[in-house]
């Protein structure tokens, strides 16, 4: 039986009648995109401002009266699991993945727009149980977003009642939206693409998504059993996770489970999650870089086998998160080695960005600032990673700041600048309008300086030895008085930076009405995504006829070609047929 | 770059050669309708959630210090005064891998077009699901009765009631699913709703069939042989 590609068969689509079909219980995948980006900018705000709180008590410790420890506590979790869980996560794959992957691959939607259409309720009604859990008795989990077991469950720690099962429940709730998702992205990448869309013909940013996707259907499995285990220990008394142990006094009834061994599980999980979000972020700055340096991406094949392969090895590398958790130092030695072996396809990325900027005809856009800024953070906190992976240097700077600013430079702030990046080089698209680029270069500079202020500072904070996650110093004779000092620095510059995102909504905002028309195609971009009739593009994307492409997405500054670039559906001519020849 | 791609073509070759055109093709990298491709995916990913739950329970019980339950006294009836261990898993196994038969007949008759004996089918391996869980439930009574807890239990390891009841709780509850699963698609067999789309639907619920037996057989070696 010949199977017709799915991405020929229009009659597939139902066309949306009524307001509801239309933007509340749409299966477009344009419209879910927005649902899921509008839905993560919204927690990821909520965890912003709880970085906020955090840092004025860290700032200022002794002046605010409504942060005590145990709501200092509940900030650290419920940020860290907002922002990594509910907004990045959420915000690349559910809200750029829907959005890109149908366009650029030339497909009408996805392959099964119901089950995609299921993906955003379920992760809508994840992040109404994890938001629920701020009004339940106790409050959310204070247990640090690893939820590292005994002390998630146990009296002590806050939340440990009702917040911990709420936090459970929309983590399993979630990875069910994420699988129903995550099925319709690599389905759609592998069978629904058009005609003359080969896999190698693919943009880098749907080789990034679809790599992250197969890496979250096999790492989220480790979490959701992880979180039915710790649920059981906590709500039927089960020990899976639980030690026997004395609590306040008393010996508890748990006996013979293992701690160590939720860690395990949990890092095969957390470990490739770094992955899941930045990938995505790797596939999207490579295309803003060619598109706005007006040059081929350096090394295409080079960079589609960087993404596969940090994608295989970030499944083995977990355990480079427990270096202190008294494991056998050959196990430290292996996951040192597989942790440094994924640099080299990562610094290849590297290269090959620079390399791409490297005499390109480099257009200073808004976009393109927050990608060149994200090539600046992104290589500083994988410097910091080097030495984080190694065990004899991770060994004193664990659970110091050192690792604080680590993470942040690397997973929080570089795929934030991506984000920021892409959303500011797809705004055109999505709404047919320009931002205020002005506005926008303002927001890039708060933004850029604001993250070193930020995280320069925590790195030396951590070699003085200053620990995370405490409420507050208080005299410890290894810390100088003058770590208070950059504390304070730190804290200013944190709210300066939170407040200056406002900018950033004013301009998506108030450009949505005010902003002037930005026509087919603003960038001059290849990829298929700018070729639609319509901008925005409308259901079924490509009116009658899905397109036919004949070349990469990278044609930018071709020699002989009357523009600096060249779509993804323009025939190859003859000259370039003759030109192609000589050259091979 | 400059090369374009034959879209008219079906890449048939066998063997390597055969999975590089496949893979270099436009359009779509198998030659499968997508829902068939969707389950595969769904299925590797299945097969991660429990690959977590047998790891961990090996771990929790070769850390275990605690004496761990003989399985195959644990389960063991008395069937007219004739001690049997472990029979009823066995039979319970010997009903699934039956079931998997009767699945494999029924996408067999579904691709030959023998709506009725599709649907009869496929509502016999619903059946044999159905008797599997009601089996299991029979199981879990009697442990319960035994005083086996998911906290603890008087033979020994208190993990051995709640890896148990985990494990067979989550299988169980696939074993459930597909045997919804499988009344609903039997259903519009019978009532010819594929007549146009094709029968591609039955081995996909075949997929998900065979896939819920083969992991129990990995339970069955891992929980109760070991």
């Amino acid at each position: 039986m010949q199977n017709v590609a799915i991405a020929d068969q229009i009659d597939e689509l139902h066309d949306p009648q009524t307001f509801i079909t239309k933007y509340i219980w749409s299966q477009d995948h344009k419209v879910i995109a927005i649902q899921y980006g509008l839905t993560a900018v919204f927690v990821g705000l909520i965890a912003l401002a709880l970085s906020g709180l955090m840092r004025l008590q860290l700032g200022f410790p002794d002046t605010f009266d409504f942060i005590n420890p145990s709501d200092y506590l509940q900030f650290v979790t419920m940020h860290g699991m907002i922002m990594v869980i509910y907004l990045l996560t959420a915000l690349l794959l559910g809200g750029f993945g829907n959005y890109l992957i149908p366009l650029m691959i030339g497909a009408r939607d996805m392959v099964f727009p119901f089950l995609n259409m299921l993906s955003y309720w379920f992760y809508l009604v994840s992040v109404i149980v994890l938001l629920a859990s701020f009004f339940v008795p106790g409050g959310p989990t204070g247990a640090g977003w690893t939820l590292y077991p005994p002390q998630a469950i146990l009296p002590g720690t806050p939340g440990y009642d009702w917040g911990i099962i709420l936090m459970l429940v929309s983590l399993a709730i979630f990875i069910v939206a994420f699988t129903m998702g995550g099925l319709n992205y690599v389905t759609t990448v592998l069978q629904a693409r058009t005609h003359g869309m080969t896999l190698m013909r693919m943009p880098l940013t749907i080789w990034g998504i679809f790599t992250a996707t197969v890496l979250g259907l096999l790492a989220f499995p480790a979490l959701l059993v992880s979180a039915i285990m710790m649920m059981l220990d906590k709500t039927l008394g089960t020990s899976f996770f639980m030690p026997a142990l004395v609590s306040l006094g008393e010996n508890l009834d748990y006996s013979g489970g293992s701690p160590i061994l939720f860690q395990h599980l949990f890092w095969f999980f957390g470990h490739p999650e770094v992955y899941i979000v930045a990938l995505p972020a790797f596939g999207m700055v490579s295309d803003v870089l060619a598109t706005h340096a007006r040059k081929n991406i350096f090394g295409y094949r080079m960079m589609v086998w960087a993404i596969v392969i940090i994608g295989g090895l970030s499944f083995f590398v977990w355990a480079h998160h427990m270096y202190v958790s008294g494991m056998d130092p050959a196990f430290g030695f292996f996951f040192a080695t597989t942790t440094l072996i994924i640099a080299v396809p990562t610094a290849i990325k590297v290269y090959n960005w620079v390399l791409t900027l490297w005499k390109g005809n480099i257009q200073l856009t808004v976009p393109m600032l927050f990608a060149i800024g994200f090539i600046f953070t992104f290589t500083h906190g994988g410097l910091t990673g080097l030495f984080l992976g190694n065990v004899t240097i991770d060994l004193p700077l664990s659970d110091t700041y050192f690792v604080v600013a680590h993470f942040h430079m690397v997973m929080g702030v570089s795929p934030i600048m991506v984000l920021f990046a892409a959303i500011y080089h797809w705004y055109p698209l999505l709404t047919g309008k320009m931002f205020d680029e002005r506005l926008g270069k303002i927001h890039f500079w708060f933004t850029f300086l604001g993250t070193y202020a930020i995280y320069l500072p925590m790195h030396y904070l951590g070699f003085l030895g200053v620990p995370r996650r405490y409420f507050a110093m208080g005299s410890m004779d290894f810390i100088p008085e003058s770590a208070q000092t950059l504390n304070q620095s730190i804290t200013i510059s944190a709210l300066i930076v939170g407040f200056s995102q406002l900018i950033f909504l004013y301009n998506v905002f108030v450009s949505l009405r005010n902003g002037k028309p930005a026509g087919h195609n603003p960038w001059g971009a290849t990829s298929l995504e700018w070729q639609t009739p319509d901008v925005p593009p409308h259901h079924g994307n490509w009116g009658p006829k899905l397109p036919q492409v004949y070349r990469w997405a990278y044609d930018y500054g071709v020699p002989g070609a009357k523009e600096d670039f060249i779509p993804q559906n323009r025939p190859v001519t003859d000259s370039e047929q003759t030109a192609g020849e000589r050259d091979a | 770059m400059i090369i374009e791609t034959d879209t008219s073509t079906t890449y048939t070759d066998p063997g390597v050669d055969g999975m590089v055109s496949d893979w270099s093709a436009d359009r779509q990298a198998f030659d499968l309708p997508w829902g068939k491709l969707m389950m595969w995916i769904f299925l590797l990913s299945d097969t991660f959630i429990f690959s977590v739950f047998l790891t961990g329970y090996m771990n929790v019980r070769m850390s275990q210090t605690a004496v761990w339950p003989n399985p195959s006294e644990v389960f063991a009836l008395e069937v007219f005064g004739t001690h049997m261990p472990l029979i009823l898993i066995a039979i319970m196994t010997f009903v699934l891998i039956t079931s998997s038969g009767t699945m494999a007949m029924a996408v067999n008759y579904a691709y030959n077009g023998d709506r009725r004996k599709t649907a009869i089918l496929m509502g016999a391996t619903a059946l044999l699901g159905a008797s599997f869980v009601g089996m299991q439930a029979f199981e879990w009574t009697k442990l319960i009765e035994e005083g086996v807890r998911p906290w603890g239990n008087p033979m020994g390891a208190a993990q051995f009631g709640s890896a148990f009841f985990m494990i067979t709780g989550f299988h169980g509850l696939h074993v459930t699913a597909g045997v919804i699963y499988l009344s609903i698609v039997a259903r519009k067999v019978a009532r010819g709703d594929y007549e146009e789309k094709g029968y591609a639907i039955v081995e996909i619920t075949g997929l998900y069939w065979h896939f819920v037996d083969l992991v129990w057989v990995f339970i069955f070696a891992f929980f109760y042989l070991w």
